[in-house]
């Protein structure tokens, strides 16, 4: 039998490698193609042989492209990852934080801090934190109780919470009169276009820990998923690791909210199709959703940039586009 | 004998609900305890609370004459495992994945298991007679299925206490006397002390050597199976009319229970010298054709 001590870690590797792989790939991708030029051998030029480069596409690729496609994919696989924590901790596959109205609390957060003209960083995403962690605090409360394993009130009580978020969002935006407002909308709708590289280094900072964190608890995850009794009797504190666990994920949803808004549906979207390829061992699913969300994210944004004849869609948009239909498509099929 | 759990006036409140009044008992190692009474006794919170599920407000459990609030989880899952009535299959596990998770109280923070761990799993697998399941999904596998590889989950946790809440309340009769048969073979080959939960009293009987009754949070009756099955504590505890007969096999007590309709028949039940001498309730037998069944 080949399960030893060495075979599941075999498996996290062979997956991580298959995934990290598509997610060069894709941001290969993202590099090569674009509205100055197309192609993979500029790619090459500015990276390895900058003689041969054109200054001007290089600088394109180097400072507008590369940042971009690596703040997508760190967006990608904090909202991913951020899914398929909330999916286990409320043992339910349509949790998302988007869905539940986490990221509408944080974008609330970071709209105040804009208008009360903070910088990103630390301000509007402090801010950001604070909003997501009252939306959590709110979610647990009507969930739990009585009711934490009934999907369509956990769910409604997402919907809920999340139109109040947005009627929120609405009351801010109509209150502000100044160009800030074309700005908060387009960011709102999941905006990268705006990414540099300090801030693709400042949101890896803040995510890189959080997913070495939910990695080291993703055993717990799986005994977690037997159900809190179980749990308990199979030697896991329970409270200490649910709030670890949610309190990470909405640092990693503030943080991406703040840096580019809200993106829609990600968490929903990899996590499940990755849980029907590889199972339910949340070890080999963790580095499967930061890598795989990575890449989702990136060839969203990509699609985002180039589809459109002129300019530009928000990432968020795409995502929605894709992901919407996908949950109506989980809920038919769910059972209850 | 040694005590594997001993609980001393022991108090539960859920809110101002008085669940379990002083209650006080031991239970000794290689017991097959079976805990029975009415809906809302306080079985399960009992049992709960020896797996350190719900914590008590008044009094002490002592596992292996540590006190409870000593262990930490770990530890404590190394003493006590768990099999519930059913697990939701919502996220589906491969048996190997489920199974394998019984090792997690020895294993570090990722669970990285070991051969010698996959070989524990696999003869609690095969020792539960579910071993040709161990790469099928938990979902794919009928309720009696689930329920043994639950059982094997704990064997596979190498604990000396095994907890079962009503683990045949959702079987059909072939897998319930399956699943009492592995249990007992779990008690007298390996010495694992079984506290189980039963609403099913002729199992009780049959297979408990010790029964708790309880009654409103209160000790109602402990003993034997024929010092509790008797017709004066069924009785007053369940609130119904039965007749408790010898059951052919084994000439363990037998509890029958008497639809209305039978209640006034004379002939059948003599409700008088019932509730006058309730010892003679043991002899007593119905006025039916005495059934041989042959010993197996």
């Amino acid at each position: 039998m080949a399960l030893n001590r060495s075979s599941i870690i075999k498996r996290i590797t062979i997956v991580s490698l298959i995934l990290f792989i598509i997610l060069i790939i894709a941001i290969l991708a993202a590099l090569a193609i674009g509205s100055t030029s197309t192609g993979i051998m500029p790619v090459y030029h500015a990276l390895f042989d900058h003689e041969d480069a054109n200054a001007m596409t290089s600088a394109i690729i180097l400072h507008l492209r590369l940042p971009r496609a690596l703040l997508a994919a760190l967006v990608g696989a904090a909202l991913s990852l951020g899914g398929l924590v909330f999916q286990a901790i409320l043992r339910n596959p349509l949790a998302e934080p988007y869905i539940l109205g986490i990221s509408g609390g944080s974008a609330i957060g970071a709209i105040i801090g804009i208008l009360m003209g903070l910088s990103r960083f630390p301000g509007v995403s402090l801010l950001s934190f604070t909003g997501s962690l009252i939306i959590l605090f709110l979610i647990v409360i009507i969930s739990s109780g009585h009711s934490i394993l009934k999907k369509d009130s956990l769910l409604l009580a997402g919907v809920m919470v999340n139109s109040f978020c947005s009627a929120v969002i609405m009351f801010l935006i109509s209150m502000t009169q100044d160009s800030r407002l074309h700005n908060i909308m387009f960011w709102l709708m999941g905006d990268l276009s705006l990414a540099d590289v300090n801030q693709a280094g400042i949101l890896a900072a803040i995510l890189l820990p959080c997913f070495i964190l939910i990695f080291l608890l993703s055993n717990s995850m799986n005994i977690l998923l037997l159900g809190k009794e179980m749990a308990l009797t199979m030697g896991i504190s329970v409270k200490v690791i649910t709030l670890t666990l949610l309190i990470t994920t909405s640092l990693m949803v503030s943080a991406t909210v703040s840096n580019c808004g809200l993106v829609g549906f990600v968490g929903l979207v990899i996590p499940h199709i990755l849980r029907l390829s590889l199972g339910s061992d949340h070890r080999v699913l963790v580095p499967a959703c930061i890598l795989g969300g990575g890449a989702y994210m990136v060839i969203c944004d990509l699609m985002a940039r180039t589809l459109p004849e002129q300019g530009e869609m928000p990432a968020g948009v795409i995502t929605a586009m894709i992901g919407a239909p996908i949950f109506i498509f989980l809920l038919k099929k769910s059972k209850i | 004998m040694t005590s594997s759990i001993k609980i001393t006036n022991l108090d539960y409140y859920y809110d101002d609900y008085h669940v379990l009044k002083n209650i006080d008992f031991t239970v000794q190692q290689g017991d097959f305890f079976i805990i029975i009474g009415p809906n809302g006794s306080g079985k399960t919170t009992l049992i709960k609370i020896i797996a350190g599920i719900f914590k008590q407000q008044k009094g002490d459990i002592f596992v292996f004459d540590k006190n409870l609030q000593s262990y930490s989880r770990k530890k404590l899952a190394q003493k006590i495992a768990l099999v519930p009535q059913m697990i939701s299959a919502d996220f589906p596990f491969t048996v190997k994945e489920l199974v394998l998770m019984g090792r997690s109280p020895y294993l570090g923070l990722l669970g990285l298991d070991k051969q010698e761990d996959l070989e524990i799993a696999k003869q609690a697998l095969f020792f539960t007679g579910v071993e040709e399941f161990i790469d099928r999904r938990m979902d794919h596998l009928s309720g009696g299925e689930r329920q043994r590889i639950l059982i094997a989950k704990a064997i596979c946790q190498e604990t000396e206490i095994i907890l079962l809440d009503e683990p045949t309340a959702a079987l059909d009769l072939a897998h319930q006397i399956r699943i009492m048969d592995l249990m007992e073979e779990l008690q007298q080959k390996k010495n694992v002390t079984i506290i189980m939960i039963s609403h099913d009293l002729n199992l009780a009987a049959m297979y408990g050597n010790r029964l708790l009754l309880l009654d409103n949070g209160k000790i109602a009756s402990i003993g034997s199976p024929a010092d509790v099955l008797t017709f004066k504590n069924l009785e007053k505890t369940y609130r119904c009319k039965l007749l408790i007969d010898k059951n052919p096999v084994g000439q363990y007590p037998r509890v029958n229970l008497v639809p209305k309709k039978f209640i006034n028949s004379s002939s059948f039940l003599r409700n008088e010298d019932e509730l006058t001498s309730p010892t003679m309730h043991h002899s007593f037998r119905p006025s039916l054709p005495d059934l041989k069944v042959k010993k197996f």
